[in-house]
Order: structure tokens, then sequence, then C-alpha cells
């Protein structure tokens, strides 16, 4: 349902089912409403039987590289010789991007429950769960949800009385968007700084504290109880478009529509529905500008792209973008495109962990290149420059932050190039756009 | 605990805050793992943390001093100085920007005497900060007030808040 709002008929309601219903929260009211059938269920499976329905259910990673879930698990050493982990991932800091926190706000029990079938498809008997340092809210929740579990015996030593041990662990991150990328994250835990790790070795050989383990974001997470209560063919067959893109999505949407929040819909619905039916299109009198449909990280869409656009990871990619973490951010026509391209730039030069240099750099120097060009003093040569130093930043670092900051960027001077040379010709003084 | 708190340290892991520290360290097969938490911790108690509280947490978990420190400076939440009683935390990134953020950063700096940025208010009880994206976009603007998630704050509703938290 597209919380705060009423659920829209073309929503595909699996996720948000109960989002805005205070009881599903705990775990009365959520065994109530179906919960823990699933975990009950996998407890009498083997682990490669549980991997392999959600191999066989399509499922992709919704934390934004969309990679196979099952064939991820597979990875996972077979023959436990010692210890392994999961993470979840709930740091979500990618601008745009607002759906874990309501996961975690209103189906606490939903993520425990995908976390511990998790566990038992990859041998993990400890699971951290880590949590943005700003999500107060979605904490407190996570925490209570926790506690009821361990209380009931569905978390802990004897999981359910199978005999299984399963565990599950909170951990607060402390303001860093960087400790979202998987690697970043792991050192975080052992108490280091958040810088990413160069792979290989992948999480699956050694992960954290050196040991097997495996990743997932809330969203992916939280998805496979009803993976597993309803069957992986149930799941494979919500498809619009291409039969890679399957199972439901939440997108959440903000920026200039008269409705932000989340709506979940099936892969491969039009971007362009989701703009003007379900969020009630870009407010009165204006026209849509521009749209990010995957988080800050993925390139700008113009309009004639944005309502083009289907919403699933091939369809993203033919539009000119990318589906990545699904934080839809729409523009109206009242956005300066060269403002919003250096505050984008901005976020991932305070962001960078700083390790690699075309990143320590690179995003610093283009913030300071689009400045000047905002305080007018700009010349023909520096969006060359960008473009130049935006390809000097792509594919040459150990993670992909880098990359990240030169995809507005090079969007932004080709779809809206006009609004640049505007600044460069001194037609254009820097002004913030207001709702 | 006060925000202000510059008095001599005193040890933070004794009592009870000691025994809640060993539950979390129990979970993890390292004791460098308890930083995070640790830190938070001392933060949680004092308000902010000190050099001298660092090296107590360097102490506590067998780590050196400068270890410590450099993976505080790395967090961003962590208060390394003492700041204001109420701690305001404005999100201004673009989803938010566009939909008059900074406006709400000017309003809180305005009518709670801060002025800039970072800095504290006379009185003590204020510091505003600007932040990056607090994960909550669709609620325009987001706001931090200590642990108080505010959603849909506007600029007109700034002083209202800022009179709620001074009462
Ligand atoms: C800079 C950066 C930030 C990231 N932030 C997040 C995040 O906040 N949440 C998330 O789930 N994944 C994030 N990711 C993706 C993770 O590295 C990882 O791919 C994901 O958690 C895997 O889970 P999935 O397979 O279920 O999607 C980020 C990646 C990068 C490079
Ligand atoms: S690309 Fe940037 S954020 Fe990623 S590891 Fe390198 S410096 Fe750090
Ligand atoms: S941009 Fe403000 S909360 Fe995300």
């Amino acid at each position: 349902m597209g919380y705060p709002h009423k659920s829209h008929p073309k929503e595909t309601v699996v996720l948000s089912q109960y989002f805005g219903d205070a009881e599903a929260r705990t775990y009365d009211g959520w065994v109530k409403r179906g919960g823990y059938q699933a975990l009950q269920k996998v407890l009498g499976m083997t682990p490669v039987e549980v991997t392999d329905v959600v191999k066989a259910s399509g499922l992709r990673g919704r934390g934004g590289a969309g990679f196979p879930t099952g064939l991820k698990w597979s990875f996972m050493p077979k023959e436990k010789s010692k210890p392994h982990y999961l993470c979840c991932n709930a740091d979500e800091s990618e601008p745009g991007t607002f759906k874990d926190r309501e996961i975690m706000r209103w189906t606490p029990h939903a993520l425990i429950e995908g976390c511990a079938i998790a566990q038992l498809a990859i041998q993990a008997e400890v699971c951290f769960i880590y949590i943005r340092g700003e999500f107060t809210d979605p904490w407190a929740v996570m925490e209570k949800a926790v506690e009821e579990a361990y209380a009931k015996g569905t978390l802990g030593a004897n999981a359910m009385g199978s005999g299984k041990r399963i565990d599950m662990h909170l951990h607060r991150g402390a303001g860093a968007y960087i400790c979202g990328e998987e690697t970043a994250l792991m050192n975080s835990i052992e108490g280091k700084r958040g810088n990413p790790r160069i792979k290989p070795p992948f999480p699956a050989a050694q992960g954290l504290f050196a040991l097997p383990t495996t990743i997932n974001n809330v969203e992916t997470l939280a998805a496979v109880p009803h993976i597993i209560n309803r069957g992986a063919d149930w799941y494979k067959a919500l498809c619009l478009s291409n039969p890679k893109s399957v199972g439901t999505k939440l997108f959440s949407v903000c920026g200039h529509v008269q409705k932000p929040g989340n709506y979940e819909i099936t892969l491969g619905y039009p971007l362009k529905d989701l703009i003007y039916d379900m969020c009630g299109g870009v407010l009165k009198g204006r026209t849509l500008k521009a749209c990010i449909p995957g988080g800050s990280s993925v390139p700008f869409l113009n309009r004639e792209e944005s309502e083009g656009c289907l919403l699933d990871y091939e369809g993203c990619v033919a539009a000119g973008s990318m589906l990545g973490s699904a934080g839809c951010i729409v523009f109206d026509d009242s956005a300066d495109m060269v403002y919003q391209t250096m505050r984008l730039a901005k976020f991932y030069a305070h962001e960078s962990c700083a390790q690699c240099t075309q990143c320590r750099e690179g995003t610093a120097w283009t913030v300071r290149i689009l400045q000047k060009i905002l305080d007018g003093d700009g010349t023909s040569k520096d969006l060359d420059l960008l473009l130049d130093l935006a390809d000097q930043m792509t594919g040459k670092t150990i993670c992909v932050l880098s990359d990240s900051c030169a995809a507005p960027v090079v969007s932004g001077i080709k779809k809206f190039r006009g609004e640049f040379e505007a600044y460069l010709k001194g037609a254009r003084r820097a002004q913030v756009a207001v709702a | 605990m006060s925000a202000h708190d510059t008095a001599p340290h005193t040890p933070v892991f004794t009592g009870v805050v000691r025994a809640k520290l060993d539950v979390v360290l129990a979970r993890y097969p390292t004791k460098r793992a308890g930083l995070l938490p640790a830190l938070w911790m001392v933060q949680e108690a004092r308000g902010w943390i000190s050099d001298d509280a660092m090296a107590e947490v360097a102490q506590v978990l067998e780590l050196t001093p400068a270890y410590v420190k450099g993976v505080a400076t790395f967090y961003t939440m962590y208060h390394l100085h003492p700041v204001g009683k109420h701690f305001v935390q404005v999100c201004t990134t673009t989803p938010c920007n566009i939909c008059g953020a900074e406006g709400v950063a000017e309003a809180f700096l305005k009518h709670t005497g801060c002025g800039d940025l970072g800095a504290t208010s006379p009185d003590g009880k204020w510091t505003v900060i600007e932040v990056e994206c607090l994960g909550a976009c669709g609620f325009p603007t987001p706001v931090l007030v200590n642990d108080d998630f505010l959603e849909n704050v506007t600029a007109e509703k700034v002083p209202e808040i800022v009179k709620k938290y001074s009462a």
C-alpha cells in the first residue's frame, strides 16, 4: 500500500499488506496474519531444498544490484567446517529510498522470519541486522520484535522446538552511507572504519570475521516467507514484462509528486502510471521534467524517457537508467537541474570513504566545478572537464560509489545541457527550487 | 546527563553500563566488534565522546586510543565535541531539497538562535546541522531532534517545534 496513503487498486500488495496496521507489529498479531508458518515449514527442509525454492522463484536482490538471491545463497559452503553468518542490510541511505524503513516499522516479524529462513538455508546460526544509526523508530520496533521472538522460543537455542539454533542481533550504524556497501558493512560490524574491501575474496568465502557470509537487503529477506508459503511458481508468475524480472517491488516515490510514499507493484509496471496514476501526478500547474527511477546513484531520465520506462531491471536500462534500489525521485519543471546535480555530487563527496584517489579527489572536484558554474564563473571547457572527470571516476575504484557520483553528472549534462549552458552564458543565476 | 559535561572524566563502563556492554560483547567473536556499540553507550551516558572516554573504550576493548579515534572520526553521528541539549539534524539532500528543506534548516537556525550550522546556541540548548538523506524522503522534510524522528516538517512548523522542546 502507498503508506501513508490507502492502497491503490493497481498495486500488488504482498510486502506492504500490513503497513499502517499496528497490531501486525506484535508477535501474536503477526502469527494471526499467517506469520511464522513459512519458518515452521523450512525447519523441516534441508538447506539445499530451501535454496532451490528461492532459486526457482526468480527473486533478485532488492538492495540495488539485482543479483539472484538463491544463487547467492548457493555460493555458501555446503560442508560446514566453521561458523557462517547472515548479514541483513538495513543501512538504507540511498537518496530517494525509504522502503526498508517501512518494512521494519510495520512488519518487523516479516523481516525476522525472512532472516531466520535465510539462516537455515545458508547454515548460519547468527544473523546481524545492521540498521543505520538515524533509524531510531525502526530500531525500537525491531528491538521489541526480536525480544518477543526470543521470548516465544521462535529464536534462540531451540528455535520453534526444532533443536536448531537461530540467533539474531541488531547492530547500530553511526552515520556513513558507505556502510551500505556490503564489505564496508562487515568492516563496520567488526569495529573498523567503513571502508569497502577489495574483492575477491567474496563474502561467501571470507566475509564477516573472515568467515563465510551472505548479505541481503531487508526487502529481499522480507519477500522470502511469502515465496515459501505460496511457492516459487506463484512468485515467478508475478511479471508484467521481462521474465528475468519477477515479483513485487516497493517503489519509494518522492520529490514533486502529489502523493509521495511507498507503492508496491509487480515488476514491469509503467513508470508513467506510477507517477501520474498512483502518485496523483506532479504538483498542480507543473509538468514533469525528470525522474531518477532507482535512487540517486542511477542516471536521470528526461520526461520522454520516463514516460516510456517499464519498471523492471531490464526496462530501466532500456530507458537509459537502472532500477537500483527503486527510490524514484521526481522533478517537475521548477527544478534547477544544475543545482540538483551539484547537490547530488555533494552527497557523494561527503560520503566517499576516501580510500581511492579517483573517488576522493574526483567527487570533491566535481562539486567545485559545478559550484563554479552555479556562481556564474564557468566556461565552456568546464562541461568537458566534468565529463572527462566522470570518465576517470567510472569503473576504476574499489566500490561503485565513485561511479554513482558520475552517473547524475553525465546524464545531467547530456539530458539537460541547455540548463548548464544557460549558466555558462550568464543567462541564469543559481536559485533554489521550491516546492 | 549533561550535554555540556566537560568535568574530568569518570569511567563510563561500570555497573549497569559495563553489564550492558558485556551482553553485547558476547555476540561477537572479537572484542573489537564491540567498538561501535561502546561508543554509542558513551554518547548516551555523556552526551558526547571525549578523548578521555575514547581512551577508556580503548582500554576496555584492548585497542589503542589512536585506533578508537580513527574509527570514531569516520562516523558522523558520534559527537567528538559537546553539542547543544537538543541536537537537530535536517536532511537537505536532493529529494528533500526540491521540497524546501533548505528553508527548514534556515528556520531552525533562526528560531533556535544558533545562527550558524554546527554552532551551539548561546544558551547551550541547541545545535543545528544539515545532514545527508535520512532515508525518509517521502516525508519531506525529515528532521531528527536527538532521537525523535519528525516527518513532514515545513519552515512554518519550525517555531512550534522549537517552542515544544524549549518548554
Ligand atoms: C555505495 C553503496 C551503498 C549501498 N547501500 C546499500 C544500502 O543502503 N542497502 C542495501 O541493501 N544495499 C546497499 N548496497 C548494495 C549492497 O552492497 C549489497 O549489494 C546488497 O546489500 C546485497 O543484498 P541483495 O542481494 O539482497 O540486494 C550499496 C552498495 C554500494 C556500492
Ligand atoms: S570508490 Fe569511493 S567510497 Fe568506494 S572504496 Fe573507493 S573511495 Fe571508498
Ligand atoms: S533526501 Fe531527505 S530523507 Fe532522503
